[in-house]
């Protein structure tokens, strides 16, 4: 609406011209340290259970599998269409739905789940976090409504820390329209300072390392 | 020939707190510096900069410049004062260069009383002695305008016979602040309050301090709420045999 | 400052309730951010607050360029960017996207650019619904008030005052216990999210070389609020700008840190554009206002340009002793604060509250805190003196103009000074045996020494000035 009015106060402002050159921004520093898988795995499971959310180090896909079904107890939970959900045999266990591309119907069916399943683009160590990226395979709603989310990480995916991630992914929309870090449950403190989790976001996390 | 160091008392100490004034003379002869007053002196513009009144500000720090011009060393009983003369003149004389290179060959000069003693006389123990439980109150300019911190705490370390607490809130403002003191003197007092709450919670029977316009605030609210503490100065714990 | 201001700090330090809402609140966030930025948890904090600085100076230093670069790729991806200057084009352009949609419902994540434009007020005049979703925001929204601090907008209520909020304004029976109230609102609020036809939402970053926003919570609120309805529309202050996706790095570690103590908010979310043409769900449009309102005006002031660096973490508000003592609501605009207090002279002039930047002992915490190392102490001496030059231009606070030309006068010379100082000691109030005064003699009324006099006793002057000491002892 008032494009080039804003830009003109702008320029006049700082007394630059349109289209003047601009010389580079300090450059980024990202930190990326060495760590074992082994160290990472470690250190990424004491950060989500700090926070509250549960991990399971499957020692195999069948055994994240025997994990979901158990956290599951049969309730109604949607999966996304991560290819390690089914190379597990989670989108085959009961109760769950998978394979859903159509946005009404996904979100009907999140809205009334359980659980909502995915798998994850990226976790982050030092943080305890997820990463997931909207994409065919992941839709976004799946972590979101469901009052429970479990997402299934594979080890290879798993990064030291927000920088690694920025260091090899810097330009996420080139990807997706949505990424998303999720570092444990919902949670607000806004009355009173007292903490409650599951506000709109799941309540309740867990985090299969495959 | 022992160094010479001028005394920049400060309009506060010299009119309301003057044994301050003498504690530090005392301190610093007896360290072996020879201390001049140059008699000219008033004030370092202070209250008026924080008001608002730059033009004002500007006049007075320019008879100070004048004042102090020759001083080989400026020592100064009061954090806020320091800052004043060491950060401020640069805003105060920004558009006078020869001031402003006055005041810029002045300030490496000048020092907070605490950190001339450990950083030009070089001695964290002065041979003081006072049996007493004190605590210490970190005057906001000296903290975080100087980074006078742990100086204080080592030179009171030193002194036989003290006991020193900390205080819980020893960091947050007693709420002097200049004219913000009657200014706003409801937040002001309240903030006083808070700040002797936690010193009594020390079970101190002295606050110390490197400003006495922050022991003038916390004094006063002592002794409205008639509690038996009293305020020093650091130079006055320093002086004390 | 205006009676408006005094009476509300007045109300305020009278309440011994708020009093310990507002230091219990705070004094936990203070802790919560010490936790996170000590040595040993994070030791390159302070390296990188000097990093967001500098980036930040960067980018605010060239924000026409940045700008343009955030438009072309926000257009790359789909979206759209509309650029405002005034509160009223953000409800223009919202109201017309509303009608022409045909939407009835809106969704709000928390934003302070949208409420200091009062965007819900002005679609609630025409009717659209806009409801606000961070549960403190919709408190603040049911009790139709401002929020009382960036980070916790509901600082101020207790848990009876959101039970009676809850009551009446949902007619649900009283519930104090606060995990329920949470899951009141969560109930209705998932209704609204799923029904809505808009979702807006702020930006706590916008990143040029992405044209993406991104967004920080720990609810889940702002997922929702812009993934569930159809079309998403981001508003943010034009000042919100970073140049690239890895400088993320710095911000997002100093903005939770600094905000909660939290390394990582639960929900970081990076979003550019609607949803991609093979993604299942997502917003099918999305566009970005970005805000003038006053922030040019900001901007060609170099000396307090660098109040736009701010990242709204509340760090200030949190270390501030006035802020915890006269709260969020004593401050005349939506910004409160030592942040507001720099930025509301500066958005709407120094008269619209002229004691404003004197309502702070200058102590200098807030700059200690702030991630974008922002020197607001600095900022204020200087909104002082031009408050001072504004009422010399108008002749007002003439008494106490004169009274410093005086003093300075005096402190020019300085035998009058010393004459003055022995007057002054003659006149002042004294006990014998040199104790502190209580009151004022009568006959003596001095506005200022009422207001000393009125919290705390003041020193009787001493015998002989530190001068006179000095001459006898030579």
């Amino acid at each position: 609406m008032s494009r080039e009015h804003v830009l003109h106060k702008v320029r006049t402002a700082l007394g630059r011209s349109a289209g003047q050159p601009v010389e580079d921004p300090p450059p980024v520093r990202l930190n990326v340290p060495q760590a074992s898988v082994e160290a990472r795995i470690a250190v990424f499971c004491e950060r989500v259970e700090a926070l509250a959310g549960k991990t399971h180090r499957a020692s195999s896909l069948d055994d994240a599998r025997a994990y979901v079904e158990s956290a599951l107890a049969g309730r109604k939970s949607v999966a996304s269409n991560a290819p390690v959900l089914r190379e597990c045999g989670i989108t085959a266990l009961a109760g769950v739905e998978s394979g859903i591309t159509d946005a009404l119907e996904l979100r009907t069916l999140c809205a009334s789940a359980a659980c909502g399943i995915t798998g994850a683009d990226y976790a982050l160590a030092d943080t305890g976090t997820v990463v997931i990226l909207a994409s065919p395979q992941e839709a976004r709603l799946i972590s979101l409504l469901p009052p429970v989310h479990i997402a299934i990480v594979e080890r290879e995916r798993l990064l030291t820390g927000l920088d690694e991630l920025l260091a090899i992914l810097p330009h996420p929309a080139e990807q997706t329209s949505s990424m998303v870090l999720i570092t444990g449950p919902s949670r607000t403190a806004d009355i009173e300072q007292i903490l409650v989790r599951g506000v709109h976001g799941p309540g309740e996390i867990h985090v299969v390392v495959v | 020939m022992p160094a010479r160091v001028s005394l920049f008392v400060t309009c506060i100490v010299d009119q309301l707190f003057p044994k301050v004034g003498v504690a530090v003379v005392d301190v610093l002869e007896r360290l072996g510096f020879q201390v001049d007053f140059p008699e000219r002196q008033t004030c370092c513009g202070q209250p008026a900069f924080n008001s608002g009144y730059r033009e004002e500000a500007r006049q007075v720090a320019r008879h100070f410049l004048d004042v102090f011009c020759d001083a080989e060393y400026v020592v100064v009983p009061s954090g806020s004062c320091t800052s004043m003369i060491a950060h401020h003149f640069e805003d105060i004389f920004e558009k006078e260069p020869e001031n402003l290179e006055r005041a810029r060959r002045l300030e490496p000069k000048v020092y907070e009383f605490s950190r001339f003693l450990l950083e030009v006389a070089g001695v964290d123990d002065v041979g003081a002695r006072l049996n007493e439980v004190v605590t210490y109150h970190d005057s906001c300019h000296a903290l975080r305008e100087l980074k006078v911190k742990d100086g204080p705490r080592r030179l009171l370390g030193h002194v036989r016979g003290l006991e020193l607490r900390e205080m819980d809130a020893a960091e947050e403002c007693c709420g002097f602040g200049g004219t913000f003191s009657v200014k706003f003197a409801e937040v002001s007092g309240a903030m006083a309050r808070t700040k002797i709450d936690s010193i009594v919670r020390t079970g101190a029977s002295a606050v110390v301090s490197v400003d006495s316009s922050c022991l003038m605030q916390i004094q006063g609210a002592l002794a409205r709420a008639a509690l038996p503490i009293r305020t020093l100065h650091l130079a006055e714990v320093l002086a004390s045999r | 400052m205006s009676a408006v201001f005094e009476e509300k700090i007045h109300q305020t330090l009278a309440d011994p309730k708020l009093q310990l809402a507002i230091f219990a609140a705070t004094g936990r966030l203070m802790e919560k951010r010490r936790k996170a930025v000590n040595a040993e948890v994070c030791p390159d904090f302070q390296e990188l607050r000097t990093q967001a600085h500098e980036v930040k100076r960067h980018t605010i230093d060239h924000l026409d360029y940045y700008l343009d670069l955030f438009e072309r790729n926000v257009i790359a991806h789909g979206g759209k960017v509309v650029f405002c200057k005034s509160a009223t084009e953000v409800a223009d352009f919202v109201l017309g996207l509303a009608k022409e949609r045909q939407a009835h419902l809106i969704v709000k994540s928390k934003s302070m650019t949208t409420e200091e434009v009062d965007l819900n007020e002005r679609l609630e005049h025409h009717q659209l619904q806009s409801v606000e979703t961070d549960l403190g925001e919709y408190l603040i929204q049911l009790a139709h008030e401002r929020p009382y601090h960036i980070v916790a907008p509901a600082l101020h209520k207790t848990k009876e005052q959101v039970a009676d909020l809850l009551t009446e304004r949902l007619g649900v029976p009283r519930e104090t216990i606060i995990e329920k109230q949470t899951m009141i609102a969560r109930a209705v609020l998932r209704e609204k999210f799923l029904a809505a036809d808009i979702g807006i939402s702020g930006a706590n970053f916008l990143v040029a070389d992405s044209g993406a926003i991104v967004l920080v919570e720990n609810e889940g609120n702002a997922r929702l609020t812009t993934s569930a309805p159809k079309v998403h529309i981001a508003i943010a202050g034009i000042e919100k700008m970073i140049p690239r996706a890895q400088d993320l790095a710095v911000f997002l570690k100093v903005l939770g840190r600094s905000a909660t103590g939290q390394p990582l908010t639960v929900y970081t979310s990076f979003l550019s554009g609607p949803r991609r043409a093979d993604e299942i769900d997502g917003p099918d449009e999305f566009y970005v206002v970005l805000l003038d309102n006053g922030r040019t005006k900001v901007l060609a002031d170099r000396d307090k340009r660098e109040s736009l660096y701010c990242i709204r973490c509340g760090a200030c508000l949190n270390h501030c002793p006035v802020y915890r003592k006269i709260g969020g609501h004593s401050f005349p605009w939506v910004y409160s604060g030592p942040i507001g207090a720099i930025l509301t002279p500066q958005f709407l002039g120094v008269n619209h509250e002229p004691g404003l930047p004197f309502a702070s002992s200058l102590c200098g915490a807030c700059a200690e805190v702030c991630p974008v190392k922002i020197d607001i102490p600095k900022i204020l001496l200087e909104l002082r003196s031009e408050v001072k030059k504004a009422e010399e231009r108008e002749g007002t606070s003439r008494l106490e103009r004169l009274a410093f030309r005086v003093w300075a006068w005096v402190m020019r010379h300085p035998r009058l000074y010393e004459m003055a100082g022995m007057a002054a000691a003659y006149l002042a109030p004294s006990t014998d045996g040199g104790g502190w005064v209580r009151r004022a003699p009568s006959g003596i009324r001095v506005a200022p020494l009422d207001a000393w006099l009125s919290q705390r006793d003041l020193p009787s002057a001493p015998a002989k000035s530190f001068r006179q000491l000095w001459r006898e002892r030579r």
